[in-house]
Protein backbone atom coordinates (compact mmCIF):
# COMPACT_ATOMS: atom_id res chain seq x y z
CA UNK A 1 0.00 0.00 0.00
CA UNK A 2 1.66 3.15 -1.30
CA UNK A 3 0.76 6.40 0.26
CA UNK A 4 -0.70 8.25 -2.37
CA UNK A 5 0.38 11.18 -4.11
CA UNK A 6 -0.88 14.92 -3.36
CA UNK A 7 -1.98 16.26 -6.29
CA UNK A 8 1.05 18.90 -6.38
CA UNK A 9 3.40 16.33 -6.03
CA UNK A 10 2.05 14.13 -8.35
CA UNK A 11 4.53 14.86 -11.31
CA UNK A 12 2.85 18.12 -11.50
CA UNK A 13 -0.46 19.23 -13.08
CA UNK A 14 -2.09 18.93 -15.93
CA UNK A 15 -3.77 22.94 -17.26
CA UNK A 16 -6.55 21.56 -15.99
CA UNK A 17 -5.55 21.70 -12.57
CA UNK A 18 -5.82 18.00 -11.86
CA UNK A 19 -2.70 15.63 -11.50
CA UNK A 20 -0.60 14.38 -14.57
CA UNK A 21 -1.03 10.74 -13.91
CA UNK A 22 -4.90 11.01 -13.86
CA UNK A 23 -5.65 9.97 -17.31
CA UNK A 24 -3.02 7.88 -17.84
CA UNK A 25 -4.79 3.98 -17.06
CA UNK A 26 -8.25 4.02 -18.50
CA UNK A 27 -11.25 4.11 -16.35
CA UNK A 28 -12.91 0.70 -15.23
CA UNK A 29 -16.21 1.42 -16.75
CA UNK A 30 -15.04 1.99 -20.07
CA UNK A 31 -13.12 -1.60 -20.53
CA UNK A 32 -15.51 -3.61 -22.26
CA UNK A 33 -14.90 -7.21 -21.05
CA UNK A 34 -17.55 -7.68 -17.73
CA UNK A 35 -20.02 -10.31 -17.70
CA UNK A 36 -22.96 -9.80 -19.49
CA UNK A 37 -21.05 -6.80 -21.36
CA UNK A 38 -23.71 -6.93 -23.97
CA UNK A 39 -25.90 -4.99 -22.13
CA UNK A 40 -24.62 -4.21 -19.15
CA UNK A 41 -21.62 -1.27 -18.90
CA UNK A 42 -20.65 -1.08 -15.34
CA UNK A 43 -21.79 -2.34 -11.88
CA UNK A 44 -21.24 0.56 -9.10
CA UNK A 45 -21.24 0.71 -5.05
CA UNK A 46 -21.34 3.34 -2.92
CA UNK A 47 -21.98 3.62 0.66
CA UNK A 48 -22.79 6.60 2.52
CA UNK A 49 -20.93 7.26 5.79
CA UNK A 50 -20.61 10.14 8.30
CA UNK A 51 -18.37 11.09 11.33
CA UNK A 52 -19.82 10.58 14.87
CA UNK A 53 -20.33 14.29 16.36
CA UNK A 54 -19.67 16.22 13.57
CA UNK A 55 -22.74 17.86 11.71
CA UNK A 56 -23.50 16.71 8.20
CA UNK A 57 -21.96 19.14 5.56
CA UNK A 58 -24.50 21.17 4.43
CA UNK A 59 -25.05 22.61 8.57
CA UNK A 60 -21.48 22.49 9.31
CA UNK A 61 -19.05 25.30 9.18
CA UNK A 62 -16.19 26.01 7.29
CA UNK A 63 -13.75 25.20 9.96
CA UNK A 64 -15.91 22.00 10.36
CA UNK A 65 -15.54 20.97 6.66
CA UNK A 66 -12.01 21.77 6.90
CA UNK A 67 -11.57 19.22 9.81
CA UNK A 68 -13.51 16.67 8.56
CA UNK A 69 -10.97 16.88 5.21
CA UNK A 70 -8.59 16.37 7.17
CA UNK A 71 -9.43 13.66 9.42
CA UNK A 72 -10.90 11.65 6.49
CA UNK A 73 -7.83 12.28 4.25
CA UNK A 74 -5.29 10.05 6.39
CA UNK A 75 -7.97 7.15 7.05
CA UNK A 76 -8.34 7.03 3.20
CA UNK A 77 -5.08 7.61 2.42
CA UNK A 78 -4.08 4.65 5.14
CA UNK A 79 -7.21 2.65 3.38
CA UNK A 80 -5.21 2.12 -0.04
CA UNK A 81 -7.46 2.72 -2.96
CA UNK A 82 -5.89 1.00 -5.18
CA UNK A 83 -1.82 0.26 -6.04
CA UNK A 84 -1.57 3.99 -5.71
CA UNK A 85 -4.17 6.86 -5.21
CA UNK A 86 -4.73 10.53 -6.13
CA UNK A 87 -6.13 13.34 -3.67
CA UNK A 88 -7.65 15.92 -5.59
CA UNK A 89 -9.09 19.15 -3.28
CA UNK A 90 -11.61 19.91 -5.82
CA UNK A 91 -12.25 23.60 -3.95
CA UNK A 92 -8.83 24.22 -5.45
CA UNK A 93 -9.45 22.94 -8.60
CA UNK A 94 -11.18 25.11 -11.61
CA UNK A 95 -14.30 24.17 -12.97
CA UNK A 96 -13.24 22.56 -16.24
CA UNK A 97 -11.17 20.14 -14.00
CA UNK A 98 -13.86 19.13 -12.15
CA UNK A 99 -16.12 18.58 -15.32
CA UNK A 100 -12.89 16.00 -16.29
CA UNK A 101 -14.11 14.45 -12.88
CA UNK A 102 -17.73 14.62 -13.66
CA UNK A 103 -17.36 13.38 -16.99
CA UNK A 104 -15.48 9.80 -15.66
CA UNK A 105 -18.37 9.72 -13.48
CA UNK A 106 -15.48 10.51 -10.33
CA UNK A 107 -17.56 12.95 -8.85
CA UNK A 108 -21.20 13.81 -8.83
CA UNK A 109 -22.41 16.62 -9.81
CA UNK A 110 -23.19 18.32 -6.88
CA UNK A 111 -19.57 17.99 -5.91
CA UNK A 112 -18.63 19.63 -9.57
CA UNK A 113 -20.91 22.62 -8.73
CA UNK A 114 -23.19 22.24 -6.84
CA UNK A 115 -24.75 24.45 -4.24
CA UNK A 116 -24.26 23.82 -0.38
CA UNK A 117 -28.31 25.26 0.35
CA UNK A 118 -29.92 28.49 0.42
CA UNK A 119 -27.41 30.42 2.13
CA UNK A 120 -24.16 29.06 1.00
CA UNK A 121 -23.62 29.49 -2.68
CA UNK A 122 -20.12 29.41 -2.56
CA UNK A 123 -18.39 26.88 -5.15
CA UNK A 124 -15.46 26.87 -2.54
CA UNK A 125 -16.47 24.61 0.38
CA UNK A 126 -13.62 22.50 1.55
CA UNK A 127 -13.93 19.35 -0.69
CA UNK A 128 -12.65 16.58 -2.09
CA UNK A 129 -12.08 13.24 -3.92
CA UNK A 130 -9.69 10.56 -3.47
CA UNK A 131 -9.16 8.20 -6.80
CA UNK A 132 -7.38 4.88 -7.03
CA UNK A 133 -5.27 4.23 -9.79
CA UNK A 134 -4.57 2.39 -11.84
CA UNK A 135 -8.32 2.03 -12.96
CA UNK A 136 -10.11 4.56 -11.16
CA UNK A 137 -11.35 1.46 -9.78
CA UNK A 138 -12.00 2.64 -6.15
CA UNK A 139 -12.66 6.51 -4.80
CA UNK A 140 -14.26 8.84 -2.07
CA UNK A 141 -15.76 11.83 -2.11
CA UNK A 142 -15.24 13.74 0.96
CA UNK A 143 -17.72 16.33 2.42
CA UNK A 144 -20.51 15.29 -1.02
CA UNK A 145 -23.92 15.28 0.68
CA UNK A 146 -22.67 12.61 3.23
CA UNK A 147 -18.97 13.24 4.91
CA UNK A 148 -18.02 10.26 3.16
CA UNK A 149 -18.95 8.34 0.07
CA UNK A 150 -17.62 5.44 -0.69
CA UNK A 151 -17.65 4.62 -4.01
CA UNK A 152 -16.42 1.22 -6.09
CA UNK A 153 -16.69 0.26 -9.79
CA UNK A 154 -16.56 -2.68 -11.96
CA UNK A 155 -17.02 -3.33 -15.75
CA UNK A 156 -19.84 -5.53 -16.81
CA UNK A 157 -22.50 -7.12 -14.10
CA UNK A 158 -20.35 -7.71 -10.94
CA UNK A 159 -21.70 -6.54 -7.90
CA UNK A 160 -20.62 -8.70 -5.95
CA UNK A 161 -16.74 -7.49 -5.92
CA UNK A 162 -18.10 -3.61 -6.25
CA UNK A 163 -19.48 -4.46 -2.90
CA UNK A 164 -16.39 -6.75 -1.62
CA UNK A 165 -14.09 -3.97 -1.97
CA UNK A 166 -15.98 -1.17 -0.60
CA UNK A 167 -16.56 -3.01 2.41
CA UNK A 168 -13.19 -3.55 3.06
CA UNK A 169 -12.55 0.39 2.37
CA UNK A 170 -15.12 1.05 4.34
CA UNK A 171 -13.30 -1.34 7.41
CA UNK A 172 -9.94 0.37 6.99
CA UNK A 173 -11.51 3.57 7.17
CA UNK A 174 -13.57 2.84 10.03
CA UNK A 175 -10.98 1.48 11.95
CA UNK A 176 -9.52 4.94 12.28
CA UNK A 177 -12.70 7.03 12.85
CA UNK A 178 -15.74 6.77 14.67
CA UNK A 179 -18.57 6.58 11.94
CA UNK A 180 -22.46 8.19 13.21
CA UNK A 181 -24.44 4.94 13.82
CA UNK A 182 -27.58 3.32 15.59
CA UNK A 183 -28.18 0.45 16.60
CA UNK A 184 -32.17 0.73 15.56
CA UNK A 185 -31.48 3.39 12.54
CA UNK A 186 -27.75 2.26 11.38
CA UNK A 187 -25.08 4.67 9.30
CA UNK A 188 -27.10 7.96 10.01
CA UNK A 189 -27.29 10.15 6.88
CA UNK A 190 -28.21 13.80 5.93
CA UNK A 191 -31.10 12.51 3.72
CA UNK A 192 -32.92 9.91 5.62
CA UNK A 193 -33.66 8.17 2.66
CA UNK A 194 -29.83 6.94 2.48
CA UNK A 195 -30.06 6.22 6.52
CA UNK A 196 -29.38 2.42 7.29
CA UNK A 197 -26.71 0.27 5.54
CA UNK A 198 -26.47 3.95 3.46
CA UNK A 199 -25.69 1.41 0.40
CA UNK A 200 -26.32 2.12 -2.72
CA UNK A 201 -26.17 -0.51 -5.91
CA UNK A 202 -26.42 0.64 -9.21
CA UNK A 203 -25.85 -1.24 -12.57
CA UNK A 204 -25.62 1.13 -15.75
CA UNK A 205 -27.84 -0.80 -18.80
CA UNK A 206 -27.66 -0.31 -22.08
CA UNK A 207 -31.86 -0.55 -23.24
CA UNK A 208 -31.51 0.35 -27.10
CA UNK A 209 -33.89 -2.88 -27.82
CA UNK A 210 -36.39 -2.31 -25.54
CA UNK A 211 -36.67 1.35 -25.67
CA UNK A 212 -37.21 0.91 -29.64
CA UNK A 213 -39.96 -1.91 -28.80
CA UNK A 214 -41.59 0.77 -26.25
CA UNK A 215 -41.19 -1.33 -23.71
CA UNK A 216 -39.13 0.98 -21.63
CA UNK A 217 -41.85 2.67 -19.60
CA UNK A 218 -42.47 -1.21 -18.67
CA UNK A 219 -39.33 -1.38 -17.19
CA UNK A 220 -39.43 1.98 -15.56
CA UNK A 221 -43.39 0.72 -13.95
CA UNK A 222 -42.23 -2.55 -12.98
CA UNK A 223 -38.70 -1.16 -11.20
CA UNK A 224 -41.00 1.51 -9.32
CA UNK A 225 -42.71 -0.87 -7.68
CA UNK A 226 -39.86 -2.74 -6.86
CA UNK A 227 -38.93 0.07 -5.38
CA UNK A 228 -35.83 1.11 -7.34
CA UNK A 229 -34.73 3.97 -9.58
CA UNK A 230 -34.02 4.46 -12.73
CA UNK A 231 -31.97 7.04 -13.58
CA UNK A 232 -29.76 8.80 -16.94
CA UNK A 233 -26.43 8.09 -17.87
CA UNK A 234 -24.97 11.12 -15.60
CA UNK A 235 -27.04 10.12 -12.50
CA UNK A 236 -29.70 11.70 -10.57
CA UNK A 237 -32.04 14.37 -12.61
CA UNK A 238 -29.78 13.59 -15.89
CA UNK A 239 -31.78 12.47 -19.14
CA UNK A 240 -31.68 9.11 -20.47
CA UNK A 241 -28.66 9.68 -22.87
CA UNK A 242 -28.84 7.30 -25.40
CA UNK A 243 -30.21 4.43 -24.17
CA UNK A 244 -27.96 4.56 -21.31
CA UNK A 245 -29.82 4.01 -17.91
CA UNK A 246 -28.77 2.98 -14.02
CA UNK A 247 -30.59 1.22 -12.32
CA UNK A 248 -30.67 1.23 -8.16
CA UNK A 249 -31.94 0.26 -5.07
CA UNK A 250 -33.70 2.91 -2.65
CA UNK A 251 -34.68 1.70 0.16
CA UNK A 252 -31.53 1.07 2.41
CA UNK A 253 -33.01 0.81 6.01
CA UNK A 254 -34.16 -2.84 7.08
CA UNK A 255 -32.43 -4.89 4.28
CA UNK A 256 -28.70 -6.59 4.65
CA UNK A 257 -26.54 -5.18 1.58
CA UNK A 258 -26.46 -9.02 0.63
CA UNK A 259 -30.23 -9.10 0.73
CA UNK A 260 -30.34 -5.98 -1.90
CA UNK A 261 -27.36 -7.20 -3.65
CA UNK A 262 -29.01 -10.78 -4.23
CA UNK A 263 -32.51 -8.94 -5.00
CA UNK A 264 -31.06 -6.59 -7.69
CA UNK A 265 -27.87 -8.74 -8.74
CA UNK A 266 -29.19 -12.38 -8.88
CA UNK A 267 -32.88 -11.86 -9.05
CA UNK A 268 -34.42 -8.58 -10.86
CA UNK A 269 -30.70 -7.58 -13.57
CA UNK A 270 -30.93 -10.78 -14.79
CA UNK A 271 -34.61 -10.43 -15.65
CA UNK A 272 -33.85 -6.92 -17.15
CA UNK A 273 -30.92 -8.27 -19.11
CA UNK A 274 -32.70 -11.28 -20.58
CA UNK A 275 -36.03 -8.65 -21.68
CA UNK A 276 -33.38 -6.27 -22.95
CA UNK A 277 -31.63 -9.57 -25.22
CA UNK A 278 -35.22 -10.79 -26.77
CA UNK A 279 -35.51 -7.88 -27.86
CA UNK A 280 -32.82 -7.69 -29.56
CA UNK A 281 -33.59 -10.97 -31.24
CA UNK A 282 -37.12 -10.05 -31.92
CA UNK A 283 -35.41 -7.19 -33.70
CA UNK A 284 -33.19 -9.70 -35.78
CA UNK A 285 -36.08 -11.79 -36.88
CA UNK A 286 -38.96 -9.31 -37.49
CA UNK A 287 -37.17 -6.33 -38.75
CA UNK A 288 -33.57 -7.66 -39.45
CA UNK A 289 -33.13 -4.93 -42.54
CA UNK A 290 -34.51 -1.63 -40.72
CA UNK A 291 -31.73 -2.70 -37.59
CA UNK A 292 -29.07 -3.30 -39.87
CA UNK A 293 -29.93 0.00 -42.07
CA UNK A 294 -30.29 1.90 -38.62
CA UNK A 295 -27.07 1.05 -37.22
CA UNK A 296 -24.90 1.34 -40.92
CA UNK A 297 -26.77 4.56 -40.96
CA UNK A 298 -25.47 5.89 -37.17
CA UNK A 299 -22.28 4.59 -38.11
CA UNK A 300 -22.25 5.98 -41.21
CA UNK A 301 -23.64 10.09 -40.14
CA UNK A 302 -20.58 9.65 -37.59
CA UNK A 303 -17.99 8.77 -39.79
CA UNK A 304 -18.81 11.92 -42.20
CA UNK A 305 -20.18 14.25 -40.19
CA UNK A 306 -18.65 17.79 -39.81
CA UNK A 307 -20.52 18.74 -36.76
CA UNK A 308 -21.73 16.97 -34.42
CA UNK A 309 -23.39 17.53 -30.89
CA UNK A 310 -22.90 15.76 -27.35
CA UNK A 311 -26.30 14.53 -27.24
CA UNK A 312 -26.45 13.22 -30.81
CA UNK A 313 -23.23 11.30 -30.37
CA UNK A 314 -24.37 9.50 -27.33
CA UNK A 315 -27.82 8.70 -29.55
CA UNK A 316 -25.19 7.47 -32.60
CA UNK A 317 -23.14 5.67 -30.46
CA UNK A 318 -25.64 3.81 -28.43
CA UNK A 319 -27.37 2.66 -32.15
CA UNK A 320 -23.65 1.80 -33.11
CA UNK A 321 -23.30 0.01 -30.15
CA UNK A 322 -26.53 -1.78 -30.23
CA UNK A 323 -25.29 -3.04 -33.69
CA UNK A 324 -22.01 -3.89 -32.72
CA UNK A 325 -23.18 -6.12 -30.24
CA UNK A 326 -26.28 -7.88 -32.34
CA UNK A 327 -22.99 -8.88 -34.51
CA UNK A 328 -24.44 -6.50 -37.45
CA UNK A 329 -21.64 -3.94 -37.81
CA UNK A 330 -18.30 -5.96 -37.94
CA UNK A 331 -16.04 -2.73 -37.36
CA UNK A 332 -15.00 -1.40 -34.12
CA UNK A 333 -15.93 -2.94 -30.77
CA UNK A 334 -17.75 -1.93 -27.92
CA UNK A 335 -15.23 -0.69 -25.92
CA UNK A 336 -13.87 1.61 -29.22
CA UNK A 337 -17.82 3.14 -28.29
CA UNK A 338 -16.88 3.29 -24.62
CA UNK A 339 -13.93 5.61 -25.20
CA UNK A 340 -15.79 7.72 -27.58
CA UNK A 341 -18.70 7.78 -25.32
CA UNK A 342 -16.23 9.78 -23.08
CA UNK A 343 -14.11 11.49 -25.48
CA UNK A 344 -17.22 13.44 -26.77
CA UNK A 345 -18.24 15.01 -23.79
CA UNK A 346 -17.32 18.79 -23.62
CA UNK A 347 -14.42 18.56 -20.74
CA UNK A 348 -12.55 15.59 -22.32
CA UNK A 349 -13.06 16.96 -25.90
CA UNK A 350 -11.67 20.24 -24.52
CA UNK A 351 -9.08 18.55 -22.95
CA UNK A 352 -7.69 16.34 -26.07
CA UNK A 353 -7.76 19.50 -28.63
CA UNK A 354 -5.57 21.43 -25.48
CA UNK A 355 -7.94 24.48 -25.55
CA UNK A 356 -11.37 25.62 -24.71
CA UNK A 357 -13.94 26.15 -27.08
CA UNK A 358 -17.35 27.69 -27.38
CA UNK A 359 -20.52 25.08 -27.93
CA UNK A 360 -20.10 26.30 -32.00
CA UNK A 361 -15.96 25.31 -32.23
CA UNK A 362 -17.07 21.74 -30.21
CA UNK A 363 -19.59 20.75 -32.91
CA UNK A 364 -17.14 20.69 -35.02
CA UNK A 365 -13.70 19.42 -33.04
CA UNK A 366 -16.14 16.59 -31.77
CA UNK A 367 -17.17 15.56 -35.60
CA UNK A 368 -13.25 16.01 -36.80
CA UNK A 369 -12.67 13.90 -33.37
CA UNK A 370 -15.15 10.99 -34.54
CA UNK A 371 -14.46 10.50 -37.87
CA UNK A 372 -10.36 10.66 -37.38
CA UNK A 373 -10.96 7.82 -34.73
CA UNK A 374 -13.97 6.21 -36.62
CA UNK A 375 -11.26 5.98 -39.46
CA UNK A 376 -9.14 3.46 -37.47
CA UNK A 377 -6.80 6.74 -37.06
CA UNK B 1 -50.16 2.98 -7.40
CA UNK B 2 -47.21 4.39 -9.47
CA UNK B 3 -44.39 6.04 -8.62
CA UNK B 4 -41.96 6.33 -11.00
CA UNK B 5 -39.58 7.89 -9.50
CA UNK B 6 -37.14 9.24 -12.03
CA UNK B 7 -37.91 10.30 -15.27
CA UNK B 8 -35.30 12.23 -17.02
CA UNK B 9 -35.64 15.57 -15.33
CA UNK B 10 -34.29 18.39 -16.42
CA UNK B 11 -31.03 19.47 -14.91
CA UNK B 12 -31.85 23.06 -14.93
CA UNK B 13 -32.93 24.09 -11.44
CA UNK B 14 -30.58 22.14 -9.62
CA UNK B 15 -31.26 21.28 -5.76
CA UNK B 16 -28.21 19.70 -3.29
CA UNK B 17 -29.95 15.82 -4.31
CA UNK B 18 -32.30 16.13 -6.51
CA UNK B 19 -33.52 12.60 -6.21
CA UNK B 20 -33.66 12.84 -2.62
CA UNK B 21 -35.67 15.81 -2.78
CA UNK B 22 -38.14 14.28 -5.71
CA UNK B 23 -38.32 11.29 -3.27
CA UNK B 24 -39.27 13.31 -0.90
CA UNK B 25 -41.50 15.64 -2.16
CA UNK B 26 -39.32 18.82 -2.49
CA UNK B 27 -39.02 19.47 -6.21
CA UNK B 28 -41.49 21.09 -7.50
CA UNK B 29 -43.79 19.64 -10.62
CA UNK B 30 -42.60 15.92 -9.30
CA UNK B 31 -44.33 13.64 -7.36
CA UNK B 32 -44.45 14.45 -3.38
CA UNK B 33 -44.16 11.60 -1.29
CA UNK B 34 -43.74 14.36 1.86
CA UNK B 35 -46.76 16.63 1.10
CA UNK B 36 -48.35 13.33 0.52
CA UNK B 37 -47.41 11.25 3.55
CA UNK B 38 -48.24 14.59 5.65
CA UNK B 39 -51.72 15.05 3.88
CA UNK B 40 -52.22 11.33 4.62
CA UNK B 41 -51.25 11.62 8.40
CA UNK B 42 -53.28 14.82 8.40
CA UNK B 43 -56.43 12.83 7.19
CA UNK B 44 -55.56 9.92 9.52
CA UNK B 45 -54.95 7.31 5.96
CA UNK B 46 -51.33 6.41 6.32
CA UNK B 47 -49.35 4.61 9.17
CA UNK B 48 -48.37 6.57 12.20
CA UNK B 49 -51.40 8.50 11.32
CA UNK B 50 -51.90 10.38 14.44
CA UNK B 51 -52.95 14.61 15.57
CA UNK B 52 -51.15 16.83 13.24
CA UNK B 53 -47.50 17.43 13.19
CA UNK B 54 -46.64 18.87 16.65
CA UNK B 55 -44.92 22.10 17.08
CA UNK B 56 -41.44 22.61 15.33
CA UNK B 57 -38.83 21.14 17.57
CA UNK B 58 -35.09 22.03 17.30
CA UNK B 59 -32.55 19.90 17.14
CA UNK B 60 -30.85 20.68 20.43
CA UNK B 61 -27.39 20.52 18.99
CA UNK B 62 -27.69 21.88 15.43
CA UNK B 63 -30.70 23.75 15.66
CA UNK B 64 -32.28 22.17 12.45
CA UNK B 65 -36.66 22.51 13.06
CA UNK B 66 -38.23 20.11 11.17
CA UNK B 67 -39.70 23.06 9.13
CA UNK B 68 -36.16 23.48 7.86
CA UNK B 69 -35.70 19.51 7.08
CA UNK B 70 -38.86 20.24 4.93
CA UNK B 71 -37.45 22.77 3.23
CA UNK B 72 -33.69 21.24 2.42
CA UNK B 73 -34.56 17.52 2.66
CA UNK B 74 -31.67 16.99 4.63
CA UNK B 75 -31.01 17.04 8.62
CA UNK B 76 -28.32 18.92 10.36
CA UNK B 77 -26.56 16.33 12.47
CA UNK B 78 -26.65 12.93 13.64
CA UNK B 79 -28.73 13.83 16.67
CA UNK B 80 -31.64 14.70 14.68
CA UNK B 81 -32.52 11.76 13.99
CA UNK B 82 -33.43 11.38 17.74
CA UNK B 83 -35.05 15.50 17.99
CA UNK B 84 -37.20 14.61 15.58
CA UNK B 85 -38.30 10.70 15.69
CA UNK B 86 -41.74 10.98 15.72
CA UNK B 87 -41.56 13.23 12.40
CA UNK B 88 -39.24 11.00 10.83
CA UNK B 89 -41.10 8.13 11.31
CA UNK B 90 -43.80 8.33 8.52
CA UNK B 91 -41.30 9.43 6.10
CA UNK B 92 -38.93 6.65 6.68
CA UNK B 93 -41.61 4.04 6.84
CA UNK B 94 -42.36 5.39 3.00
CA UNK B 95 -39.24 5.65 2.22
CA UNK B 96 -38.12 2.82 3.28
CA UNK B 97 -41.20 0.49 2.53
CA UNK B 98 -42.46 -0.04 6.06
CA UNK B 99 -38.92 -0.94 7.45
CA UNK B 100 -37.72 0.35 11.02
CA UNK B 101 -34.78 -1.27 11.99
CA UNK B 102 -31.50 -1.28 10.48
CA UNK B 103 -30.51 -4.93 8.94
CA UNK B 104 -26.86 -5.47 8.07
CA UNK B 105 -23.35 -4.25 8.13
CA UNK B 106 -22.06 -2.74 12.24
CA UNK B 107 -19.40 -0.91 12.24
CA UNK B 108 -15.92 -3.49 13.13
CA UNK B 109 -14.86 -1.52 16.62
CA UNK B 110 -18.28 -1.65 17.40
CA UNK B 111 -18.38 -5.34 17.26
CA UNK B 112 -14.76 -5.83 18.23
CA UNK B 113 -15.65 -3.75 21.15
CA UNK B 114 -18.73 -6.20 21.84
CA UNK B 115 -16.43 -9.14 21.70
CA UNK B 116 -16.27 -12.02 19.48
CA UNK B 117 -20.26 -13.04 20.61
CA UNK B 118 -21.32 -9.70 20.26
CA UNK B 119 -23.27 -10.25 23.38
CA UNK B 120 -25.48 -7.41 24.24
CA UNK B 121 -24.59 -6.15 27.01
CA UNK B 122 -21.36 -5.39 26.32
CA UNK B 123 -22.75 -3.74 22.77
CA UNK B 124 -24.49 -1.37 25.15
CA UNK B 125 -20.92 -0.77 26.42
CA UNK B 126 -18.89 -0.17 23.22
CA UNK B 127 -22.10 2.15 22.18
CA UNK B 128 -22.03 4.17 25.55
CA UNK B 129 -17.91 4.68 24.70
CA UNK B 130 -19.27 5.31 21.55
CA UNK B 131 -21.32 8.06 22.35
CA UNK B 132 -19.77 9.27 24.94
CA UNK B 133 -16.42 10.39 21.90
CA UNK B 134 -19.25 11.70 19.74
CA UNK B 135 -20.61 14.19 22.94
CA UNK B 136 -16.73 15.21 24.01
CA UNK B 137 -16.37 15.86 19.72
CA UNK B 138 -19.58 18.03 19.99
CA UNK B 139 -18.49 20.21 22.83
CA UNK B 140 -15.17 20.90 21.38
CA UNK B 141 -16.33 21.59 18.02
CA UNK B 142 -19.01 24.16 19.95
CA UNK B 143 -16.00 25.66 21.95
CA UNK B 144 -13.98 25.81 18.39
CA UNK B 145 -16.40 27.77 16.65
CA UNK B 146 -16.91 30.27 19.84
CA UNK B 147 -13.19 30.34 19.53
CA UNK B 148 -13.21 31.22 15.88
CA UNK B 149 -16.07 33.65 16.53
CA UNK B 150 -13.91 35.80 19.44
CA UNK B 151 -10.85 35.40 17.30
CA UNK B 152 -9.09 33.57 20.38
CA UNK B 153 -6.67 32.09 17.35
CA UNK B 154 -4.14 30.12 19.76
CA UNK B 155 -7.17 28.51 21.56
CA UNK B 156 -8.79 27.47 17.89
CA UNK B 157 -5.62 25.81 16.67
CA UNK B 158 -5.37 23.83 20.42
CA UNK B 159 -9.38 23.08 19.98
CA UNK B 160 -8.22 21.86 16.37
CA UNK B 161 -6.00 19.59 17.41
CA UNK B 162 -7.75 18.01 20.41
CA UNK B 163 -10.31 17.54 17.93
CA UNK B 164 -8.15 15.69 15.23
CA UNK B 165 -6.52 13.74 18.14
CA UNK B 166 -9.96 12.77 19.44
CA UNK B 167 -11.59 11.50 15.66
CA UNK B 168 -8.15 9.82 14.43
CA UNK B 169 -7.44 7.96 18.28
CA UNK B 170 -10.89 6.80 18.69
CA UNK B 171 -9.52 3.71 16.77
CA UNK B 172 -6.62 2.98 18.93
CA UNK B 173 -9.03 2.89 22.42
CA UNK B 174 -10.32 -0.18 20.87
CA UNK B 175 -7.05 -2.30 20.26
CA UNK B 176 -5.92 -2.28 16.94
CA UNK B 177 -6.32 -5.88 15.06
ZN1 LIG C 1 -29.78 12.57 -0.79
ZN1 LIG D 1 -29.15 18.12 14.54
Amino acid sequence: MSEPDHAKDAGGLGPDGLPAGLFGAGTEWLRADGPEGDVVLSSRVRLARNLAGQRFVHKASESDLRLVLDVCRGAIERAGLGERAVWVDLHETGGMGRSLLLERHLISSHLAKGKLGPKRSSEDWPRAVAVGLPGERAGVMVNEEDHLRLQVIRSGLDLADAWRQAGEIDDLVEAEVDYAFSPRLGYLTACPTNVGTGIRFSVMLHLPALRMAGDIDKVKHAAADMSLAVRGFYGEGSEASGDFYQISNQTTLGKSEQQLLEELGERILPEVIDYERQSRRVLLEKRRWQIEDAAYRAFGVLRHARLLGTEESMKLLSVVRLGIAMGLIDQGSTGDVHALMLAVQPAHLQRAAGREMTQDERRVERARLVRTRLAGG
Amino acid sequence: MHEVVVVGGKPAERHLCESCAREIGLVAGAPAPVAEILQKIASGQAPGAGPAAPADTACPVCGTTFTEFKQSGRLGCPECYKAMESQLAPILDRAHQGAVHHIGKVPRRLMREAGEEGRSTEREVALAAAEARAEQIRRLRDDLERAIKTEAYERAAELRDRLRQLHRGAGATGGAP
